[in-house]
């Protein structure tokens, strides 16, 4: 175990996946002699030489189509988006060819790819710069989508990216590349489709993924501290495979959900979780299900508008204040 | 496509850039415009060295790209069209702002995320609009505005008015799709848009010719047929010809036009970017040919000018990036009210014609 960021989660698990199998190989903009526009690929280029690791273009389209290609032959692309915004001009080869392919074919070529793509919002960066679209992309039948929150799953997460033969949309934050965590050595895979009780409670359930499981967790510690109320943190990783048992038993357990996500509110995570709950754990819920979400705005460059229309640990206490049970304090 | 047009009409070989071209200012320019052409260089120059400061005290945020080293292809370009025309930008803009006629103070306004600035605080560095002064915005996605251009000049054609619509971008945003699909739409239409291609040698850490296969941008009109050249990006007068050319092209045969000017890029990418990745010496060469005090000295040279009236401007540029720094200071900023104007435009003139 050890002490590490996430950014250098990513980096170490990169590394050793490059050196474990020659299949894989990097690709993207800026991630060789730049080191990678937020330095998740520092040094590699160095360590494994341009035939490994692909600096390209800015031609989202072209190289997510080709790497989409070279899956088919076999290799173990692993493509860096520089942020999430941008992957919007490779949609058509995501969604119709890397999430088609293996289905259309009668199971006849796996697409053994990973998309890897930072999203967040809150650094001024503005409307076309700030968007979490793990929405669009969840949606897909044939994707594979996971959001881990903490340097651990990171790891052990991506590692199961790599090796796992279809399309994976991994997404990472800005705003978790500095944070840190401990993280087991060696070979630690972390199954898709399996959600984390990252913290155990039992007047309300958190669900959430990503940064915003992380400040769900801080805030469930906080309240726990200050001898308020017991909050359960149900933190998804995987969003595709979603990890239905999991929620709905914490739900049967605390009678109380909040779906916090920092995507749009409509149509978002929290709406399919929510219909989720309600189809299997109605009879358990003392309160509707609440969603804390981003506010529907396309994000505003001017810094009092920006922090306006983005959630975060305020707005969740505010939802825990007005659904966790009165009984109590 | 003739290998001809690597020259310049007047001769000079614009294709190699790396030395600096002995230049001699035309006898027939106007004195003034010449004078006034570096004026705006200057503004350009203090104005990006301002923000870049302001930055780092962090009244601007986001990011922020900078046109420093690029003032006379900025300059030049902005000469070359007619206020009647239209421009769109990618996110290294605050210039084209500036050379468009936008206030300074609404430039800087807008950095500050002011209720003032020119896109009302909502854009930032990235997103400077102003109908007003044509500039039908900039774009943080790479290559976006591309089509867009040449949907306005669809527009243009459609009504069949003689304006022309310029599409500035880098030359990252040459390798990318839409700017293929973009030239043979504006080819088989035949609309009058102008692709000015501003090859500063660098997208982010990726040298020109790593990124495209080609690196004489202008020659990628080949395939479409759509014409183009190259110029020397720090010499004001070769771009605002060269785009003069473009614009008579486009506005009389309704052709579209490539112009590449070959310019440096000063700094790093953004003002947040160290520039490690760029040789020493390369980038000493590429400065050592700044446009703005090589501008100056012709000016000094040929009597058009002398030290006390390069003072002059000096003090008066200072003075307009003080006073615009003050104004986005002192300015609100948008109120937390006004969140969700915006998001769709009003319908109220479906009401009226009820
Ligand atoms: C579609 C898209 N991909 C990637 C980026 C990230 N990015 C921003 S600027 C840039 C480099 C652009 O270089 P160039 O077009 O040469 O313009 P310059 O910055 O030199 O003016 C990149 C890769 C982006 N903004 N949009």
């Amino acid at each position: 175990m050890a002490e590490i960021s996430f950014r250098q989660a990513l980096n170490d698990t990169l590394r050793e996946e490059l050196k474990r199998d020659d299949n894989v190989f990097l690709m993207g903009e800026e991630i060789g002699v730049f080191e990678g526009s937020y330095k998740i690929t520092a040094g590699l280029l160095k360590e494994f030489g341009a035939r490994r690791v692909v600096d390209t273009p800015i031609a989202e389209n072209g190289f997510i189509g080709m790497a989409v290609g070279s899956a088919m032959l076999g290799l173990r692309p692993v493509v860096e988006i520089m942020t999430f915004n941008f992957i919007a001009l490779a949609m058509d080869e995501i969604l119709n060819h890397a999430a088609k392919i293996h289905y259309m074919f009668g199971g006849q070529t796996p697409v053994p790819l990973v998309i890897r793509t930072p999203g967040g919002g809150g650094q001024q960066l503005s409307a076309t710069h700030s968007q979490n679209l793990e929405v669009w992309f969840a949606h897909i039948p044939g994707l594979h989508v996971v959001a881990p929150s903490n340097p651990a799953d990171a790891k052990g997460m991506l590692k199961t990216a790599i090796r796992n033969n279809n399309p994976v949309i991994f997404i990472e934050h800005l705003g978790l590349y500095n944070t840190r965590g401990s993280v087991p050595d060696g070979d630690y895979l972390v199954p898709f489709g399996k959600a984390k009780i990252a913290k155990e409670g039992t007047d309300l359930t958190i669900i959430s993924y990503s940064r915003m499981a992380a400040m769900a967790l801080d805030v469930a510690r906080r309240l726990e501290q200050e001898n308020k109320w017991s909050v359960e943190v149900v933190d998804l990783r995987s969003l595709r495979p979603l990890d239905k048992e999991t929620i709905v038993n914490s739900v049967k357990k605390t009678g109380r959900a909040i779906v916090f996500e920092e995507d749009w509110r409509s149509y978002g995570i929290g709406a399919e979780i929510a219909a989720t709950v309600q189809e299997e754990a109605f009879d358990y819920l003392d309160a509707p299900v609440k969603r804390v979400a981003n506010v529907e705005v396309p994000l505003p460059y001017s810094k009092p508008l920006e922090s306006a229309a983005l959630t975060g640990a305020k707005q969740l206490l505010d939802a825990i204040n007005e659904l966790a049970p009165r009984r109590r304090r | 496509m003739s290998t001809e047009q690597q020259k310049r009409p007047d001769g000079r070989d614009a294709t190699t850039t790396d030395k600096p071209r002995v230049v001699t200012l035309p006898e027939d320019e106007n004195r003034e415009t010449l004078v006034n052409y570096y004026h705006q260089m200057l503004l350009v120059r203090r104005f990006e060295e301002k923000s870049d400061e302001m930055y780092k005290m962090a009244r601007i945020g986001g990011y922020c790209h900078l046109n420093l080293g690029e003032e006379a292809t900025v300059v030049g370009f902005c000469a070359g069209l007619e206020p009647k025309d239209y421009l769109y930008t990618n996110y290294r803009e605050h210039g084209y702002a500036l050379g468009r006629g936008i206030a300074p103070n609404a430039v800087m306004a807008e950095l500050f995320g002011k209720e003032t600035g020119c896109s009302f605080g909502r854009g930032g560095s990235m997103h400077m609009f102003s109908l007003e002064h044509r500039l039908l915005g900039g774009y943080g996605i790479v290559g976006g505005q591309v089509p867009l251009a040449v949907g306005a000049a669809f527009a243009v054609a459609y009504r069949g008015t003689d304006e022309v619509v310029a599409v500035q971008m880098g030359d990252g945003a040459t390798n990318g799709g839409p700017f293929y699909e973009s030239l043979n739409l504006a080819r088989i239409y035949k609309l009058p848009v102008i692709f000015f291609v501003v090859n500063n040698q660098y997208g982010m850490g990726l040298p020109v010719e790593k990124g495209s296969a080609v690196s004489e941008l202008y020659r990628k009109g080949c395939a479409f047929d759509v014409r183009g050249e190259r110029v020397d990006g720090n010499d004001v007068l070769a771009v605002r010809d060269a785009v003069r050319r473009a614009a008579k092209v486009a506005r009389e045969e309704h052709e579209p036009y490539i112009v590449e000017a070959v310019s440096f890029r000063h700094r790093g990418h953004s003002v947040i970017d160290p520039d490690r990745y760029r040789d020493e010496e390369l980038v000493r060469q590429g400065r050592s040919l700044d446009p703005v005090p090589a501008f100056a000295r012709h000016l000094l040279e040929a009597h058009i000018i002398d030290d006390q009236g390069l003072r002059a401007i000096d003090e008066q540029v200072e003075q307009v990036v003080s006073e615009a720094v003050r104004f986005a200071e002192e300015s609100p900023f948008p109120a937390v009210e006004t969140l969700f104007d915006h998001i769709y435009a009003s319908d109220e003139h479906l009401q009226e014609s009820k």
